[in-house]
């Protein structure tokens, strides 16, 4: 099933879905050695965000967020693609700093309608995502 | 978002792979904000300069790329003062780190000046386009000076500087800058009682844009310490003060009829001009910010300087130290430039033993960490040290920051 949407960051990428209905701080709430969630509470607490396509709101917190998702790309543990309802700046700018591929808008809500584990491509360059 | 055809071969690569990430952040914020079009922008001022905040993930980002900036930039506060470091406490490792990032943005045609209040180096003018990162020079420009300019993460302020331009949206266009809710108050006011009225106002107004009502006209500094505090107590970016700034004469033409009303009767103003002053209003505790503004304290460090101080600023502490040796470990942060200007106040502040950092300030270096409770002048301070540096502060004039210092009690 092909979900129409806008670019954020350009480039393509498959991966498992990891879905989250809370935000998302990347300062802070993940930790940049391992890829792990930390922040107590969230929805996705100790699980791990690496090479999975991340399904999330959109960002929040501190504007030092963008630098992190930088640093899990560069520590081999950033997600491989990432999917938002509607993108802010801290998440915008850190996937097209890292490369990750990043979608937003979409035609039908994907925090809804991506279940975990689902193989999804991103196409950041279409602006659309495959979910299989 | 419409891009020229220059800008599109940008956005494809054309220039190479910096501009093109470079490229790319601008487009995607434009996305975000539905702005229409690129516009040029006169100057940056670039965040995500302290490598206690970029960390080596930052330092790494910055010295992978490549690039001349093509407008005037400088950056915000660093971790430490660049030559002091070794004074300040600063480990060896991390002032390495610090000036390998400060090197790697150099690198890219940015001018090494570290300071949150580059208004002092080159002042813009009214309606210029600016693309600022540190959020109270952001307020200052365009509350105090009338420039315009959103406030820029570190990348797309970095992005700003190396393309010339930004995305139009958000407080580059008119009609986005009238007030949205007017703020009264009631009583005079004078010096750390502006940074505590904005810390107080602040909580309330969010990212709302205020016009106050005042019974005083405040100075230019006491107008940047309002607007710090402000932006660190809300996410204000722009203010207007009735009779002071100068932007309260706009009136939106959709609203000139239903919303402007006549100020309530205060006869102290001489302009019976109609203002657009919103309905919604936040009636001020002045007995509050005043008792924020003066607590008493015995603080074990006394920091003034957030924003970076001012040459007037420097001039009123000289004339309160009259000469005397204070007591206690005194900081006064300002920017290189600014206290290279003026060497006798600088010396002066020295020989009564106050210690003058450049580069840096309390909030973002990690040499106030070792202290228990900070005395400051700065509303914004008074917000952001407890977090930043695990201390606890307290607010004062900078008559009674300088006596306490004096004193040593």
């Amino acid at each position: 099933m092909k979900v129409k949407g806008h670019t954020v960051s350009k480039g393509q990428a498959t991966g498992p879905a990891l879905v989250s209905k809370d935000a998302i701080s990347f300062l802070g709430g993940v930790d940049p050695t391992t890829g792990v969630v930390i922040e107590k509470g969230h929805a996705l607490f100790g699980k791990s965000v690496k090479g999975a396509v991340l399904v999330f709101p959109g960002g929040k917190g501190s504007t030092v967020g963008s630098y992190l998702i930088y640093q899990l790309k560069k520590n081999g543990v950033a997600p491989a693609a990432m999917i938002n309802l509607r993108a802010e700046p801290i998440v915008a700018v850190g996937a097209i700093i890292s490369g990750i591929p990043m979608v937003d808008r979409l035609e039908k809500n994907p925090v809804e309608t991506i279940a975990d584990g689902q193989t999804v491509t991103v196409d950041g360059t279409a602006g659309e995502i495959e979910v299989r | 978002m419409h891009l020229t055809r220059e800008e599109e071969s940008i956005y494809n690569g054309g220039q190479g792979p910096t501009l093109q990430k470079m490229m790319e952040i601008l487009v995607a914020l434009g996305d975000i904000y539905d702005a229409q079009k690129l516009i040029p922008v006169k100057s940056a001022q670039i965040a995500g300069v302290s490598y206690k905040t970029m960390g080596d993930a930052g330092l790494q980002w910055v010295e992978d790329l490549d690039g001349k900036v093509k407008i005037p930039a400088v950056l915000n506060p660093a971790g430490m003062d660049r030559l002091a470091f070794a004074e300040m406490g600063i480990g060896a490792s991390f002032a390495e780190k610090q000036e390998r990032l400060l090197k790697a943005y150099e690198k890219l045609g940015i001018r090494p000046e570290c300071t949150c209040t580059p208004y002092y180096l080159e002042r813009p003018r009214f309606g210029d386009h600016l693309a600022w990162s540190e959020s109270s020079a952001v307020c200052f420009a365009n509350s105090v000076l009338g420039a315009r300019t959103n406030r820029e993460g570190g990348p797309s302020a970095l992005a700003a500087a190396l393309l010339g331009k930004t995305p139009y949206y958000g407080l580059h266009i008119t009609e986005n800058r009238y007030p949205t809710v007017t703020v009264k108050v009631k009583e005079p006011l004078h010096g750390s009682e502006y940074g505590a009225l904005g810390y107080v106002a602040g909580k309330e107004i969010g990212d709302g844009i205020p016009i106050f009502s005042l019974k005083t006209t405040p100075t230019e500094d006491e107008l940047k310490h309002l607007g710090a505090a402000l932006a660190a107590s809300g996410a204000v970016a722009l203010f207007h003060v009735l009779h002071v700034t100068p932007e309260q004469y706009i009136l939106p033409p959709d609203k000139q009829e239903k919303e402007a009303q006549y100020l309530e009767s205060e006869d102290d103003w001489q302009t019976p001009t109609r203002f657009f002053l919103p309905r919604e209003k936040i009636e001020v505790d002045v007995r509050a910010v005043k008792a924020l503004a003066h607590q008493q304290a015995s603080p074990d460090i006394i920091a003034l300087g957030c924003p970076h101080a001012s040459k007037e600023e420097l001039e009123e502490i000289v004339r309160l130290l009259r000469g005397r040796h204070v007591k206690k470990e005194t900081w006064v942060c300002t920017g290189r430039t600014l206290g290279e200007r003026n060497p006798e106040l600088i010396a002066a502040l020295r020989r009564s033993g106050v210690r003058v950092y450049y580069d840096t300030c309390m909030v973002v270096s990690p040499a106030a960490n070792r202290f228990k409770r900070m005395m400051v002048n700065s509303g914004k301070a008074l917000k952001y040290t407890p977090s930043m540096c695990g201390v606890d502060a307290v607010l004062a004039s900078t008559e009674e920051c300088i006596e306490t210092a004096c004193r040593g009690d």
